[in-house]
């Protein structure tokens, strides 16, 4: 989070003046489990990307590119709606590991 | 000078007249006595096409007051009025007006809050409000209610300002009551407001702006800084509006009206019509030889507390009269005028007197009793007295 | 054309949703999915949305200062004033539009959003007051059947039976004892407004209604079953599922009210018990292991038996007999 401001720094009645700040913030640390999505399977029909509720889903003009984990939650609706299993949820936990 | 005409009207008229000529964007009102002359004049301008504006009918004063928030934000001019319960029904969203810093006008025509339900004039409603981060104005009579509702709009919409402000006439006293109003031209009026020009309007799509976010322990106290800095600017923006209004018409308006203060030792302050009554018992006194004076507080909030402390050093006695009560502490005015000559070098005696609620009427017998008090050394600082209650 | 979910992906490869990454909701929650939705619709079709939004778990999730997750002009005003608020911008709109100050080559959609407590309960006045008011305007209610922003708290849209703090299933009595209020009814009978429900598992008929209401000459009213998985008690991946199951047991019929006419806009041809959506559902646990509770279910199916035949009659009654 970037420093905080005095009161003469900021626009004035809690106005916000910048649009969709929130994109700065990550919600991807909330992540239980991960989704981890298998190109070979995908048939690109954009269910996953019409209903994630966090718009993690990355798509090019109706073309699948894979998982937003800055944002991504976790919640696995995108596995649940997959027409084609494409998408499986596996623990986060496997990934700690990796990342190191 | 400008050429004017003088008609005979209400307060209510003054007001809705006023509003005629502001023509706003957008007026929500809500009807409530003794407001309701004010609404159906402007619903009459507008069913007549006079105005341009587009008026809400909305179904309380709680919508009136969330529309006129809306339309603000939009970056429409917007205005209600509202009297009493009314203005307890909007408290939340006056709160949210102020907070935004939407720079509403609203008439409040001045009526005791209930219980029991009493329709008469007295100060507990806009009292009610008086932390609520508005800007406070009070009228003597109609001719202050048409000049102060066209320099309200001058002082919220200022850019060092912007911040709603209530215009307050007593009910029934000044609201119904008729007098000569001497008026402006409607394109002299027009061109003192001039034109809106809107902070952050919602309206624009091109900038799309977030108002009323959750505001957490990070940036809330920052954003009530801001308010409190807001206030402090009125002090040099409103002398500079009321100098630009003296030049137009030859009246002169400020925080507080000294009334013959020049030699006086007791000197009574009061908000309101009150005043004219006041003035009448003091011209009566001075007559007597007796060296009284009034000062007469037409703006509450911000308090003009370096005028207070001006006025009123080093006078014999001070005596304040509310129409209202706190109930449990001292009444408003008077808390206020006690907390200014506190810093005082030289402290008048100082007394309180409640008087008129709901209604009460408030005579000159009952002002020259109050200055007999004072004359007399009377009065107890910590003793608060009423006019024209039966005890 | 209607939309498609691929022809939506098409449209949004470039274009914001309104709607932002980065807000706060919990993972699974249905009210951003049903915003996304709204907002999407509005703007493949070539709509500027202007939202108004009632306090909630969606108004504060969204814009914790100094973020918010709105790219389109947002306003927050209170809980029980969205629909007076955005009934205010909407005249505002008009206003400086004869006076020539908003550019005349785009179109404005007024939208509000208010959860059940904001719309069913405290908002309601403020609702009605502006569709009797004709304002146009969409006003969205993102349905999930009790206060859940301060933390699963009885609304007037509870379901019987359910467990939340403020009518919780107890030894004596079991949970909510009354009906959910009929909104939709309440609504449409302000006569001139389009009203309906829609839900996010059928997603065709949620962007067909928006796309009716956007084009509608005056108030339309929207009810979006949105499930909250954190007091529903229902796993987070089951959102979409469980509002598909609402539909299939008659729990949450899809249907419209266009100025009086009554259109059922989604006929399953075979309809589970509504045993089936309660007991999925851990809201409903403490519900079920009452001696009563069979009872209280068949209660619950009577009733969802009646207001669907109900419905079929009125659809047969209303046809082709608009009030206006």
């Amino acid at each position: 989070m970037a420093e905080l401001k005095k009161w003469n720094e900021i626009p004035i009645g809690g106005v916000i003046t910048e649009p969709g700040t929130a994109r700065k913030y990550q919600t991807g640390t909330w992540r239980v489990k991960r989704p981890v999505y298998d190109r070979s399977k995908c048939i690109d029909c954009m269910m996953c990307w019409f209903y994630c509720p966090d718009q993690a889903i990355m798509e090019e003009n109706s073309v699948m590119k894979g998982i937003n984990y800055f944002y991504c939650k976790g919640c696995g609706i995108c596995a649940n709606v997959c027409p084609k299993s494409a998408i499986e949820m596996r623990p986060e936990t496997e990934f700690i590991h990796k990342e190191e | 000078m400008i050429k004017t005409h003088k008609e005979a009207i209400t307060g209510a008229q003054a007001a809705a007249y006023a509003m005629k000529q502001i023509e706003p964007d957008v007026v929500a009102a809500y009807p409530i006595t003794p407001q309701t002359p004010i609404v159906e004049y402007f619903a009459k301008y507008v069913a007549d096409g006079v105005v341009r504006t587009e008026m809400i009918p909305v179904e309380s004063e709680h919508s009136a007051m969330s529309a006129v928030v809306g339309a603000a934000a939009a970056g429409a001019r917007a205005m209600t009025a509202t009297s009493a319960n009314g203005l307890a029904l909007m408290h939340e969203i006056v709160y949210i007006a102020a907070s935004m810093r939407l720079p509403v006008v609203m008439p409040v025509v001045n009526r005791a809050l209930s219980g029991p339900i009493n329709i008469h004039c007295d100060h507990s409603d806009t009292m009610a409000e008086r932390d609520s981060g508005w800007i406070q104005i009070f009228c003597e009579d109609s001719q202050e209610v048409y000049d102060l509702m066209i320099m309200a709009v001058r002082l919220a919409e200022h850019e060092q300002v912007r911040l709603p402000v209530m215009v307050n006439q007593d009910g029934f006293i000044i609201s119904h009551g008729v007098e000569p109003v001497e008026l402006l031209p409607d394109e002299v009026v027009k061109s003192f407001v001039g034109e809106l020009k809107p902070l952050y309007p919602l309206l624009d799509i091109d900038h799309p702006v977030t108002y009323g976010p959750l505001d957490l322990y990070d940036y809330y106290f920052e954003h009530k800084r801001q308010q409190i800095e807001a206030m402090k600017n009125v002090f040099k923006v409103f002398p500079s509006i009321t100098e630009e209004f003296y030049k137009l018409t030859g009246r002169r308006y400020n925080f507080v009206e000294p009334y013959r203060m020049d030699d006086a030792q007791y000197v009574m302050v009061a908000l309101g019509s009150t005043n004219g009554t006041i003035k009448y018992v003091v011209d009566q006194l001075r007559e007597e030889g007796r060296k009284v004076g009034l000062l007469k507080i037409w703006m509450f909030r911000p308090f003009p507390k370096a005028e207070v402390q001006r006025y009123l050093t080093g006078r014999k006695a001070v005596v304040v009269l509310d129409r209202s009560a706190s109930f449990g502490a001292e009444a408003p005015l008077y808390e206020a005028i006690k907390s200014s000559l506190y810093e005082a070098a030289a402290k008048p005696l100082l007394g309180s007197f409640v008087y008129g609620l709901g209604g009460r009427d408030i005579n000159p017998e009952l002002v020259r009793f109050a200055f007999e008090k004072a004359m007399k050394h009377e009065l107890v600082a910590d003793q608060e007295l009423y006019l024209g209650l039966r005890e | 054309m209607p939309l498609t979910m691929k022809k939506l992906a098409e449209v949004f490869t470039n274009k914001e949703t309104g709607l932002t990454q980065g807000h706060r909701m919990c993972p699974g929650c249905g009210a951003p999915i049903t915003v996304k939705l709204a907002l999407m619709t509005a703007k493949a079709l070539g709509y500027e949305p202007v939202i108004g939004f009632a306090t909630g778990c969606m108004e504060v999730s969204s814009t914790i200062y100094p973020f918010t997750s709105w790219s389109v002009p947002y306003i927050h005003n209170a809980f029980e004033n969205v629909a007076a608020t955005i009934s205010g911008v909407e005249t505002a709109y008009r206003s400086l539009k004869k006076a020539g100050k908003i550019p005349a080559d785009r179109k404005y959609a007024f939208f509000a959003f208010g959860g059940d407590g904001g719309t069913y309960d405290i908002g309601l006045q403020s609702l009605s007051g502006a569709v009797e008011r004709g304002h146009k305007f969409i006003y969205i209610l993102y349905d999930n059947e009790g206060y859940m922003n301060t933390g699963n708290q009885r609304s007037g849209s509870t379901p019987p039976g359910a467990d939340t703090t403020t009518a919780p299933v107890g030894k004596k009595i079991p949970g909510k004892v009354q009906l959910k209020k009929n909104i939709v009814e309440i609504i449409a009978g302000h006569e001139y407004v389009y009203a309906a429900t829609v839900t996010i598992g059928e997603p065709m008929d949620f962007m067909s209604k928006i796309e009716k209401a956007l084009s509608f000459e005056g108030p339309s009213f929207i009810a979006a079953l949105s499930p909250c998985v954190r007091y529903w008690r229902v796993p987070e991946d089951q959102t979409v599922d469980i509002t598909k199951l609402a539909v299939q047991t008659k729990y949450w019929p899809l249907y419209e009210v266009d100025r009086g006419v009554y259109r059922i806009t989604r006929k399953p041809t075979s309809f589970k018990p509504v045993s089936e959506f309660i007991k999925i559902q851990e809201r409903f646990r403490l519900l079920l292991q009452r001696p009563d509770a069979e009872e209280i279910i068949n209660e619950i199916q009577q009733y969802v038996d009646k207001r669907w035949d109900r419905l079929l009659a009125l659809e047969a009654a209303t046809k082709d007999k608009p009030i206006r």
